[in-house]
């Protein structure tokens, strides 16, 4: 006997039982949909966060003073002052990888515009700290070299301090606004930039150069930290390594000694970050999983009951000629059209729910054409499997019993 | 001579149960010749139902040998056994045994649906013209539900019947349906065989013999007598006479 009569068969025994067949792809609807909308929100984060970090700079490269934190432990204050200018102009001199680096020093205080002030900090940086940010000055002007060497009282701001300095909508180029006591001339506003994944408002920034923050308003020696970006982003690693040599004879190290300074790269973190989100998108798909798992047992209870009702069916249709591979094989198929049509379903109510995540709670979401593809299989899989058991104890029914089934 | 459609010699069936051994069958033989209708009676116990599940292939004899149409039946295994009750036996069930909530048409079609060299517009054809047969061709599209049950029996018959076999084994066919209905059915049993059909009745009610052309009486697993009936008696004439009921 050919395959479609028996589905034909198949289809039209579920038919026979709507509501029964209906709840027994409920399980497989449900198991399917969330494994759909589990990975489609697991996608979407990672993405975000990826696409987050690239626009921050993925050849982004972070250089802070002291070993590298281990947990809770304390840190004396001399170890944050390993960097100096003259690291700086070290590596300016013999890094051959680095496309833009700049020194950052910040100080915190209050900036004040007559009646005005908001609290936030002055970051000190150099001419370069824009192209490794990939930030533009929309107004006005960049300081230049020369302001940092004089260490020049000026400064560029975002835009959260130019609407809560000049709340009255005033140009604020050329004015003078403080910071702490320093009168600072506003020679440019930073581009508009808004939240980052983080919840950091990145408009929350004034520029001042990182001479001035040093002599002018902390009066240290020693700088911060210092970013750059290297000039191929696949070979940061390389970068890394370089700056570790040049930091390192610097500082006159003997091999022996552990390094007083750490270096990071923006791809280490954007791995790290992705790491924990895949950890996420892997645990909500195993619990979506696991209730597609449910859905699949579902189908083989329902099965074995229906077998049990259709005995006498199934001795009839073998006394007048199935073979016992025919039988199987109808039980077969109307577990797999059960799993099937579930699974279809399953994608189009997960379609739906991602779709409503999107639109109601705003979320980042997307979903991939493989898990589509993967739970589809999968659904098919687990008619198979778990129809096999109940077929396989239809197909062995003996007919002379079967038929006198009560 | 007419051909020799079943032919069973020494057939003996034992079954095991926890450590007795009950002799259903203790060494049976007969042949049935094509155009015979045949009752097999016997109280129960007698060991016809285990004859009946021996001739319709469902079930393999301890010993002795079974020839269906010249075909030795005894050592085929059970695909070879499903594919010959397919296309060589007509089945008729106490019980009707139709699907449920399936039309008439549907059901009878059913043996051809395990038989891949007929085509689904010969199926169709084939179905309509076995309802026909029996009377139904009215109500091809009736569900099995919607009938009653000598409508049903008279289904089950044609649905016997589609598969062209070379005999039509009837388990007392007429054993759920009042008098009247009976008759009407035993009249078809009548018909089909003055068509030419070989027929083998089982049944527990001995007027039944009457209107079989032989009868073979079974009595703890033996035959205790196997006579020719001369003068068979019409179940027409007999359901004529009966008073009208509401059944058809």
């Amino acid at each position: 006997m050919n395959i479609s009569s028996l589905s034909k068969i198949a289809i039209k025994a579920l038919g026979n039982n709507k509501m029964r067949c209906f709840l027994t792809m409920l399980g497989v609807i449900i198991g399917v949909g969330a494994v759909i909308a589990m990975l489609a929100i697991g996608q979407g984060s990672k993405n975000s966060i990826k696409a987050q970090i690239s626009e921050m700079g993925s050849n982004m490269i972070m250089i802070m003073p002291g070993a590298e934190r281990r947990g809770g432990v304390r840190q004396s204050s001399d170890d944050m002052q390993t960097l100096k200018p003259a690291d700086y102009d070290a590596i300016v001199n013999q890094a051959t990888t680095i496309a833009n680096i700049t020194p950052m020093v910040s100080s915190s205080g209050q900036w004040v515009n007559g009646n005005n002030n908001y609290p936030s900090q002055a970051q000190g940086v150099n001419t370069q700290f824009l192209d490794i940010r990939q930030r533009k000055v929309s107004e006005g002007e960049m300081f230049t070299e020369a302001d940092v060497k004089s260490a020049a009282k000026v400064c560029v701001l975002g835009k959260t301090l130019v609407d809560n300095l000049f709340p009255d909508g005033t140009d604020p180029l050329g004015k003078v606004v403080r910071f702490g006591s320093i009168p600072l001339t506003v020679i440019g506003v930073l581009d508009e930039k808004g939240y980052n994944t983080m919840g950091q408002d990145q408009d929350d920034l004034a520029l001042v150069p990182y001479t001035t923050v040093m002599k002018r308003m902390l009066a240290v020696d020693y700088i911060q930290g210092l970013q750059a970006s290297a000039i191929d982003e696949n070979k940061t690693e390389e970068t890394i390594n370089e700056i570790t040599e040049i930091l390192r004879a610097n500082h006159k190290l003997r091999p022996e000694q552990e390094d007083n300074f750490t270096i990071r790269s923006m791809q280490e973190l954007a791995e790290m970050i992705s790491s924990t989100s895949s950890m996420m998108t892997v645990l909500l798909a195993a619990v979506a999983g696991i209730s597609l798992l449910v859905g699949g047992i579902g189908i083989m209870n329902i099965m074995i009951v229906s077998v049990t009702e259709r005995t006498r069916e199934i001795g009839l249709r073998m006394s007048i000629g199935a073979t016992g591979r025919d039988i199987m094989t109808q039980f077969l198929i109307e577990a797999i059209i059960i799993s099937v049509t579930g699974g279809v379903l399953g994608i189009i109510l997960g379609g739906l729910a991602t779709w409503l995540i999107k639109i109601f709670a705003n979320w980042p979401v997307q979903i991939d054409p493989s898990s589509v593809v993967l739970s589809f299989a999968v659904c098919t899989v687990i008619g198979v499997i778990f129809g096999f058991y109940p077929a396989a104890k239809a197909s062995n029914l003996d007919p002379i019993e079967a038929i006198r089934y009560e | 001579m007419a051909k020799e459609i079943i032919k069973i010699e020494n057939l003996k069936r034992y079954f095991k149960v926890g450590d007795e051994t009950v002799k259903a069958l203790r060494g049976v033989s007969f042949s049935i010749y094509e155009g015979e209708f045949v009752t097999i009676m016997g109280t129960s116990g007698s060991g016809k139902s285990t004859l009946l599940n021996t001739l319709g292939c469902l079930d393999t004899p301890t010993s002795g040998e079974y020839y269906l149409d010249g075909i030795a039946v005894k050592g085929m295994g059970k695909n070879e056994r499903a594919r010959i009750r397919n296309r060589k036996i007509g089945f008729i069930f106490q019980n009707y045994n139709l699907l449920p909530k399936t039309t008439a048409l549907e059901n009878v079609e059913l043996p051809l649906l395990y038989n891949s060299s007929v085509s689904a517009k010969e199926r169709t054809e084939r179905a309509e013209r076995c309802l026909r047969e029996v009377g139904l061709g009215e109500r091809i599209y009736h569900k099995s539900n919607q009938m009653s049950g000598g409508q049903q029996q008279r289904v089950a018959i044609a649905r016997a019947l589609v598969n062209n076999p070379v005999i039509i084994l009837a388990d007392e066919a007429t054993g759920n349906l009042d008098t009247r209905t009976s008759f009407s059915i035993l009249t078809l049993f009548q018909r089909l065989h003055r068509e030419g059909k070989t027929i083998i009745f089982v049944t527990h009610n001995p007027e039944l013999a009457l209107y079989s052309s032989r009868n073979i009486m079974l009595r703890d697993g033996r035959i205790v007598s196997d006579e020719y009936n001369n003068e068979i008696k019409s179940a027409e004439e007999v359901y004529r006479n009966l008073p009208v009921d509401t059944e058809q």
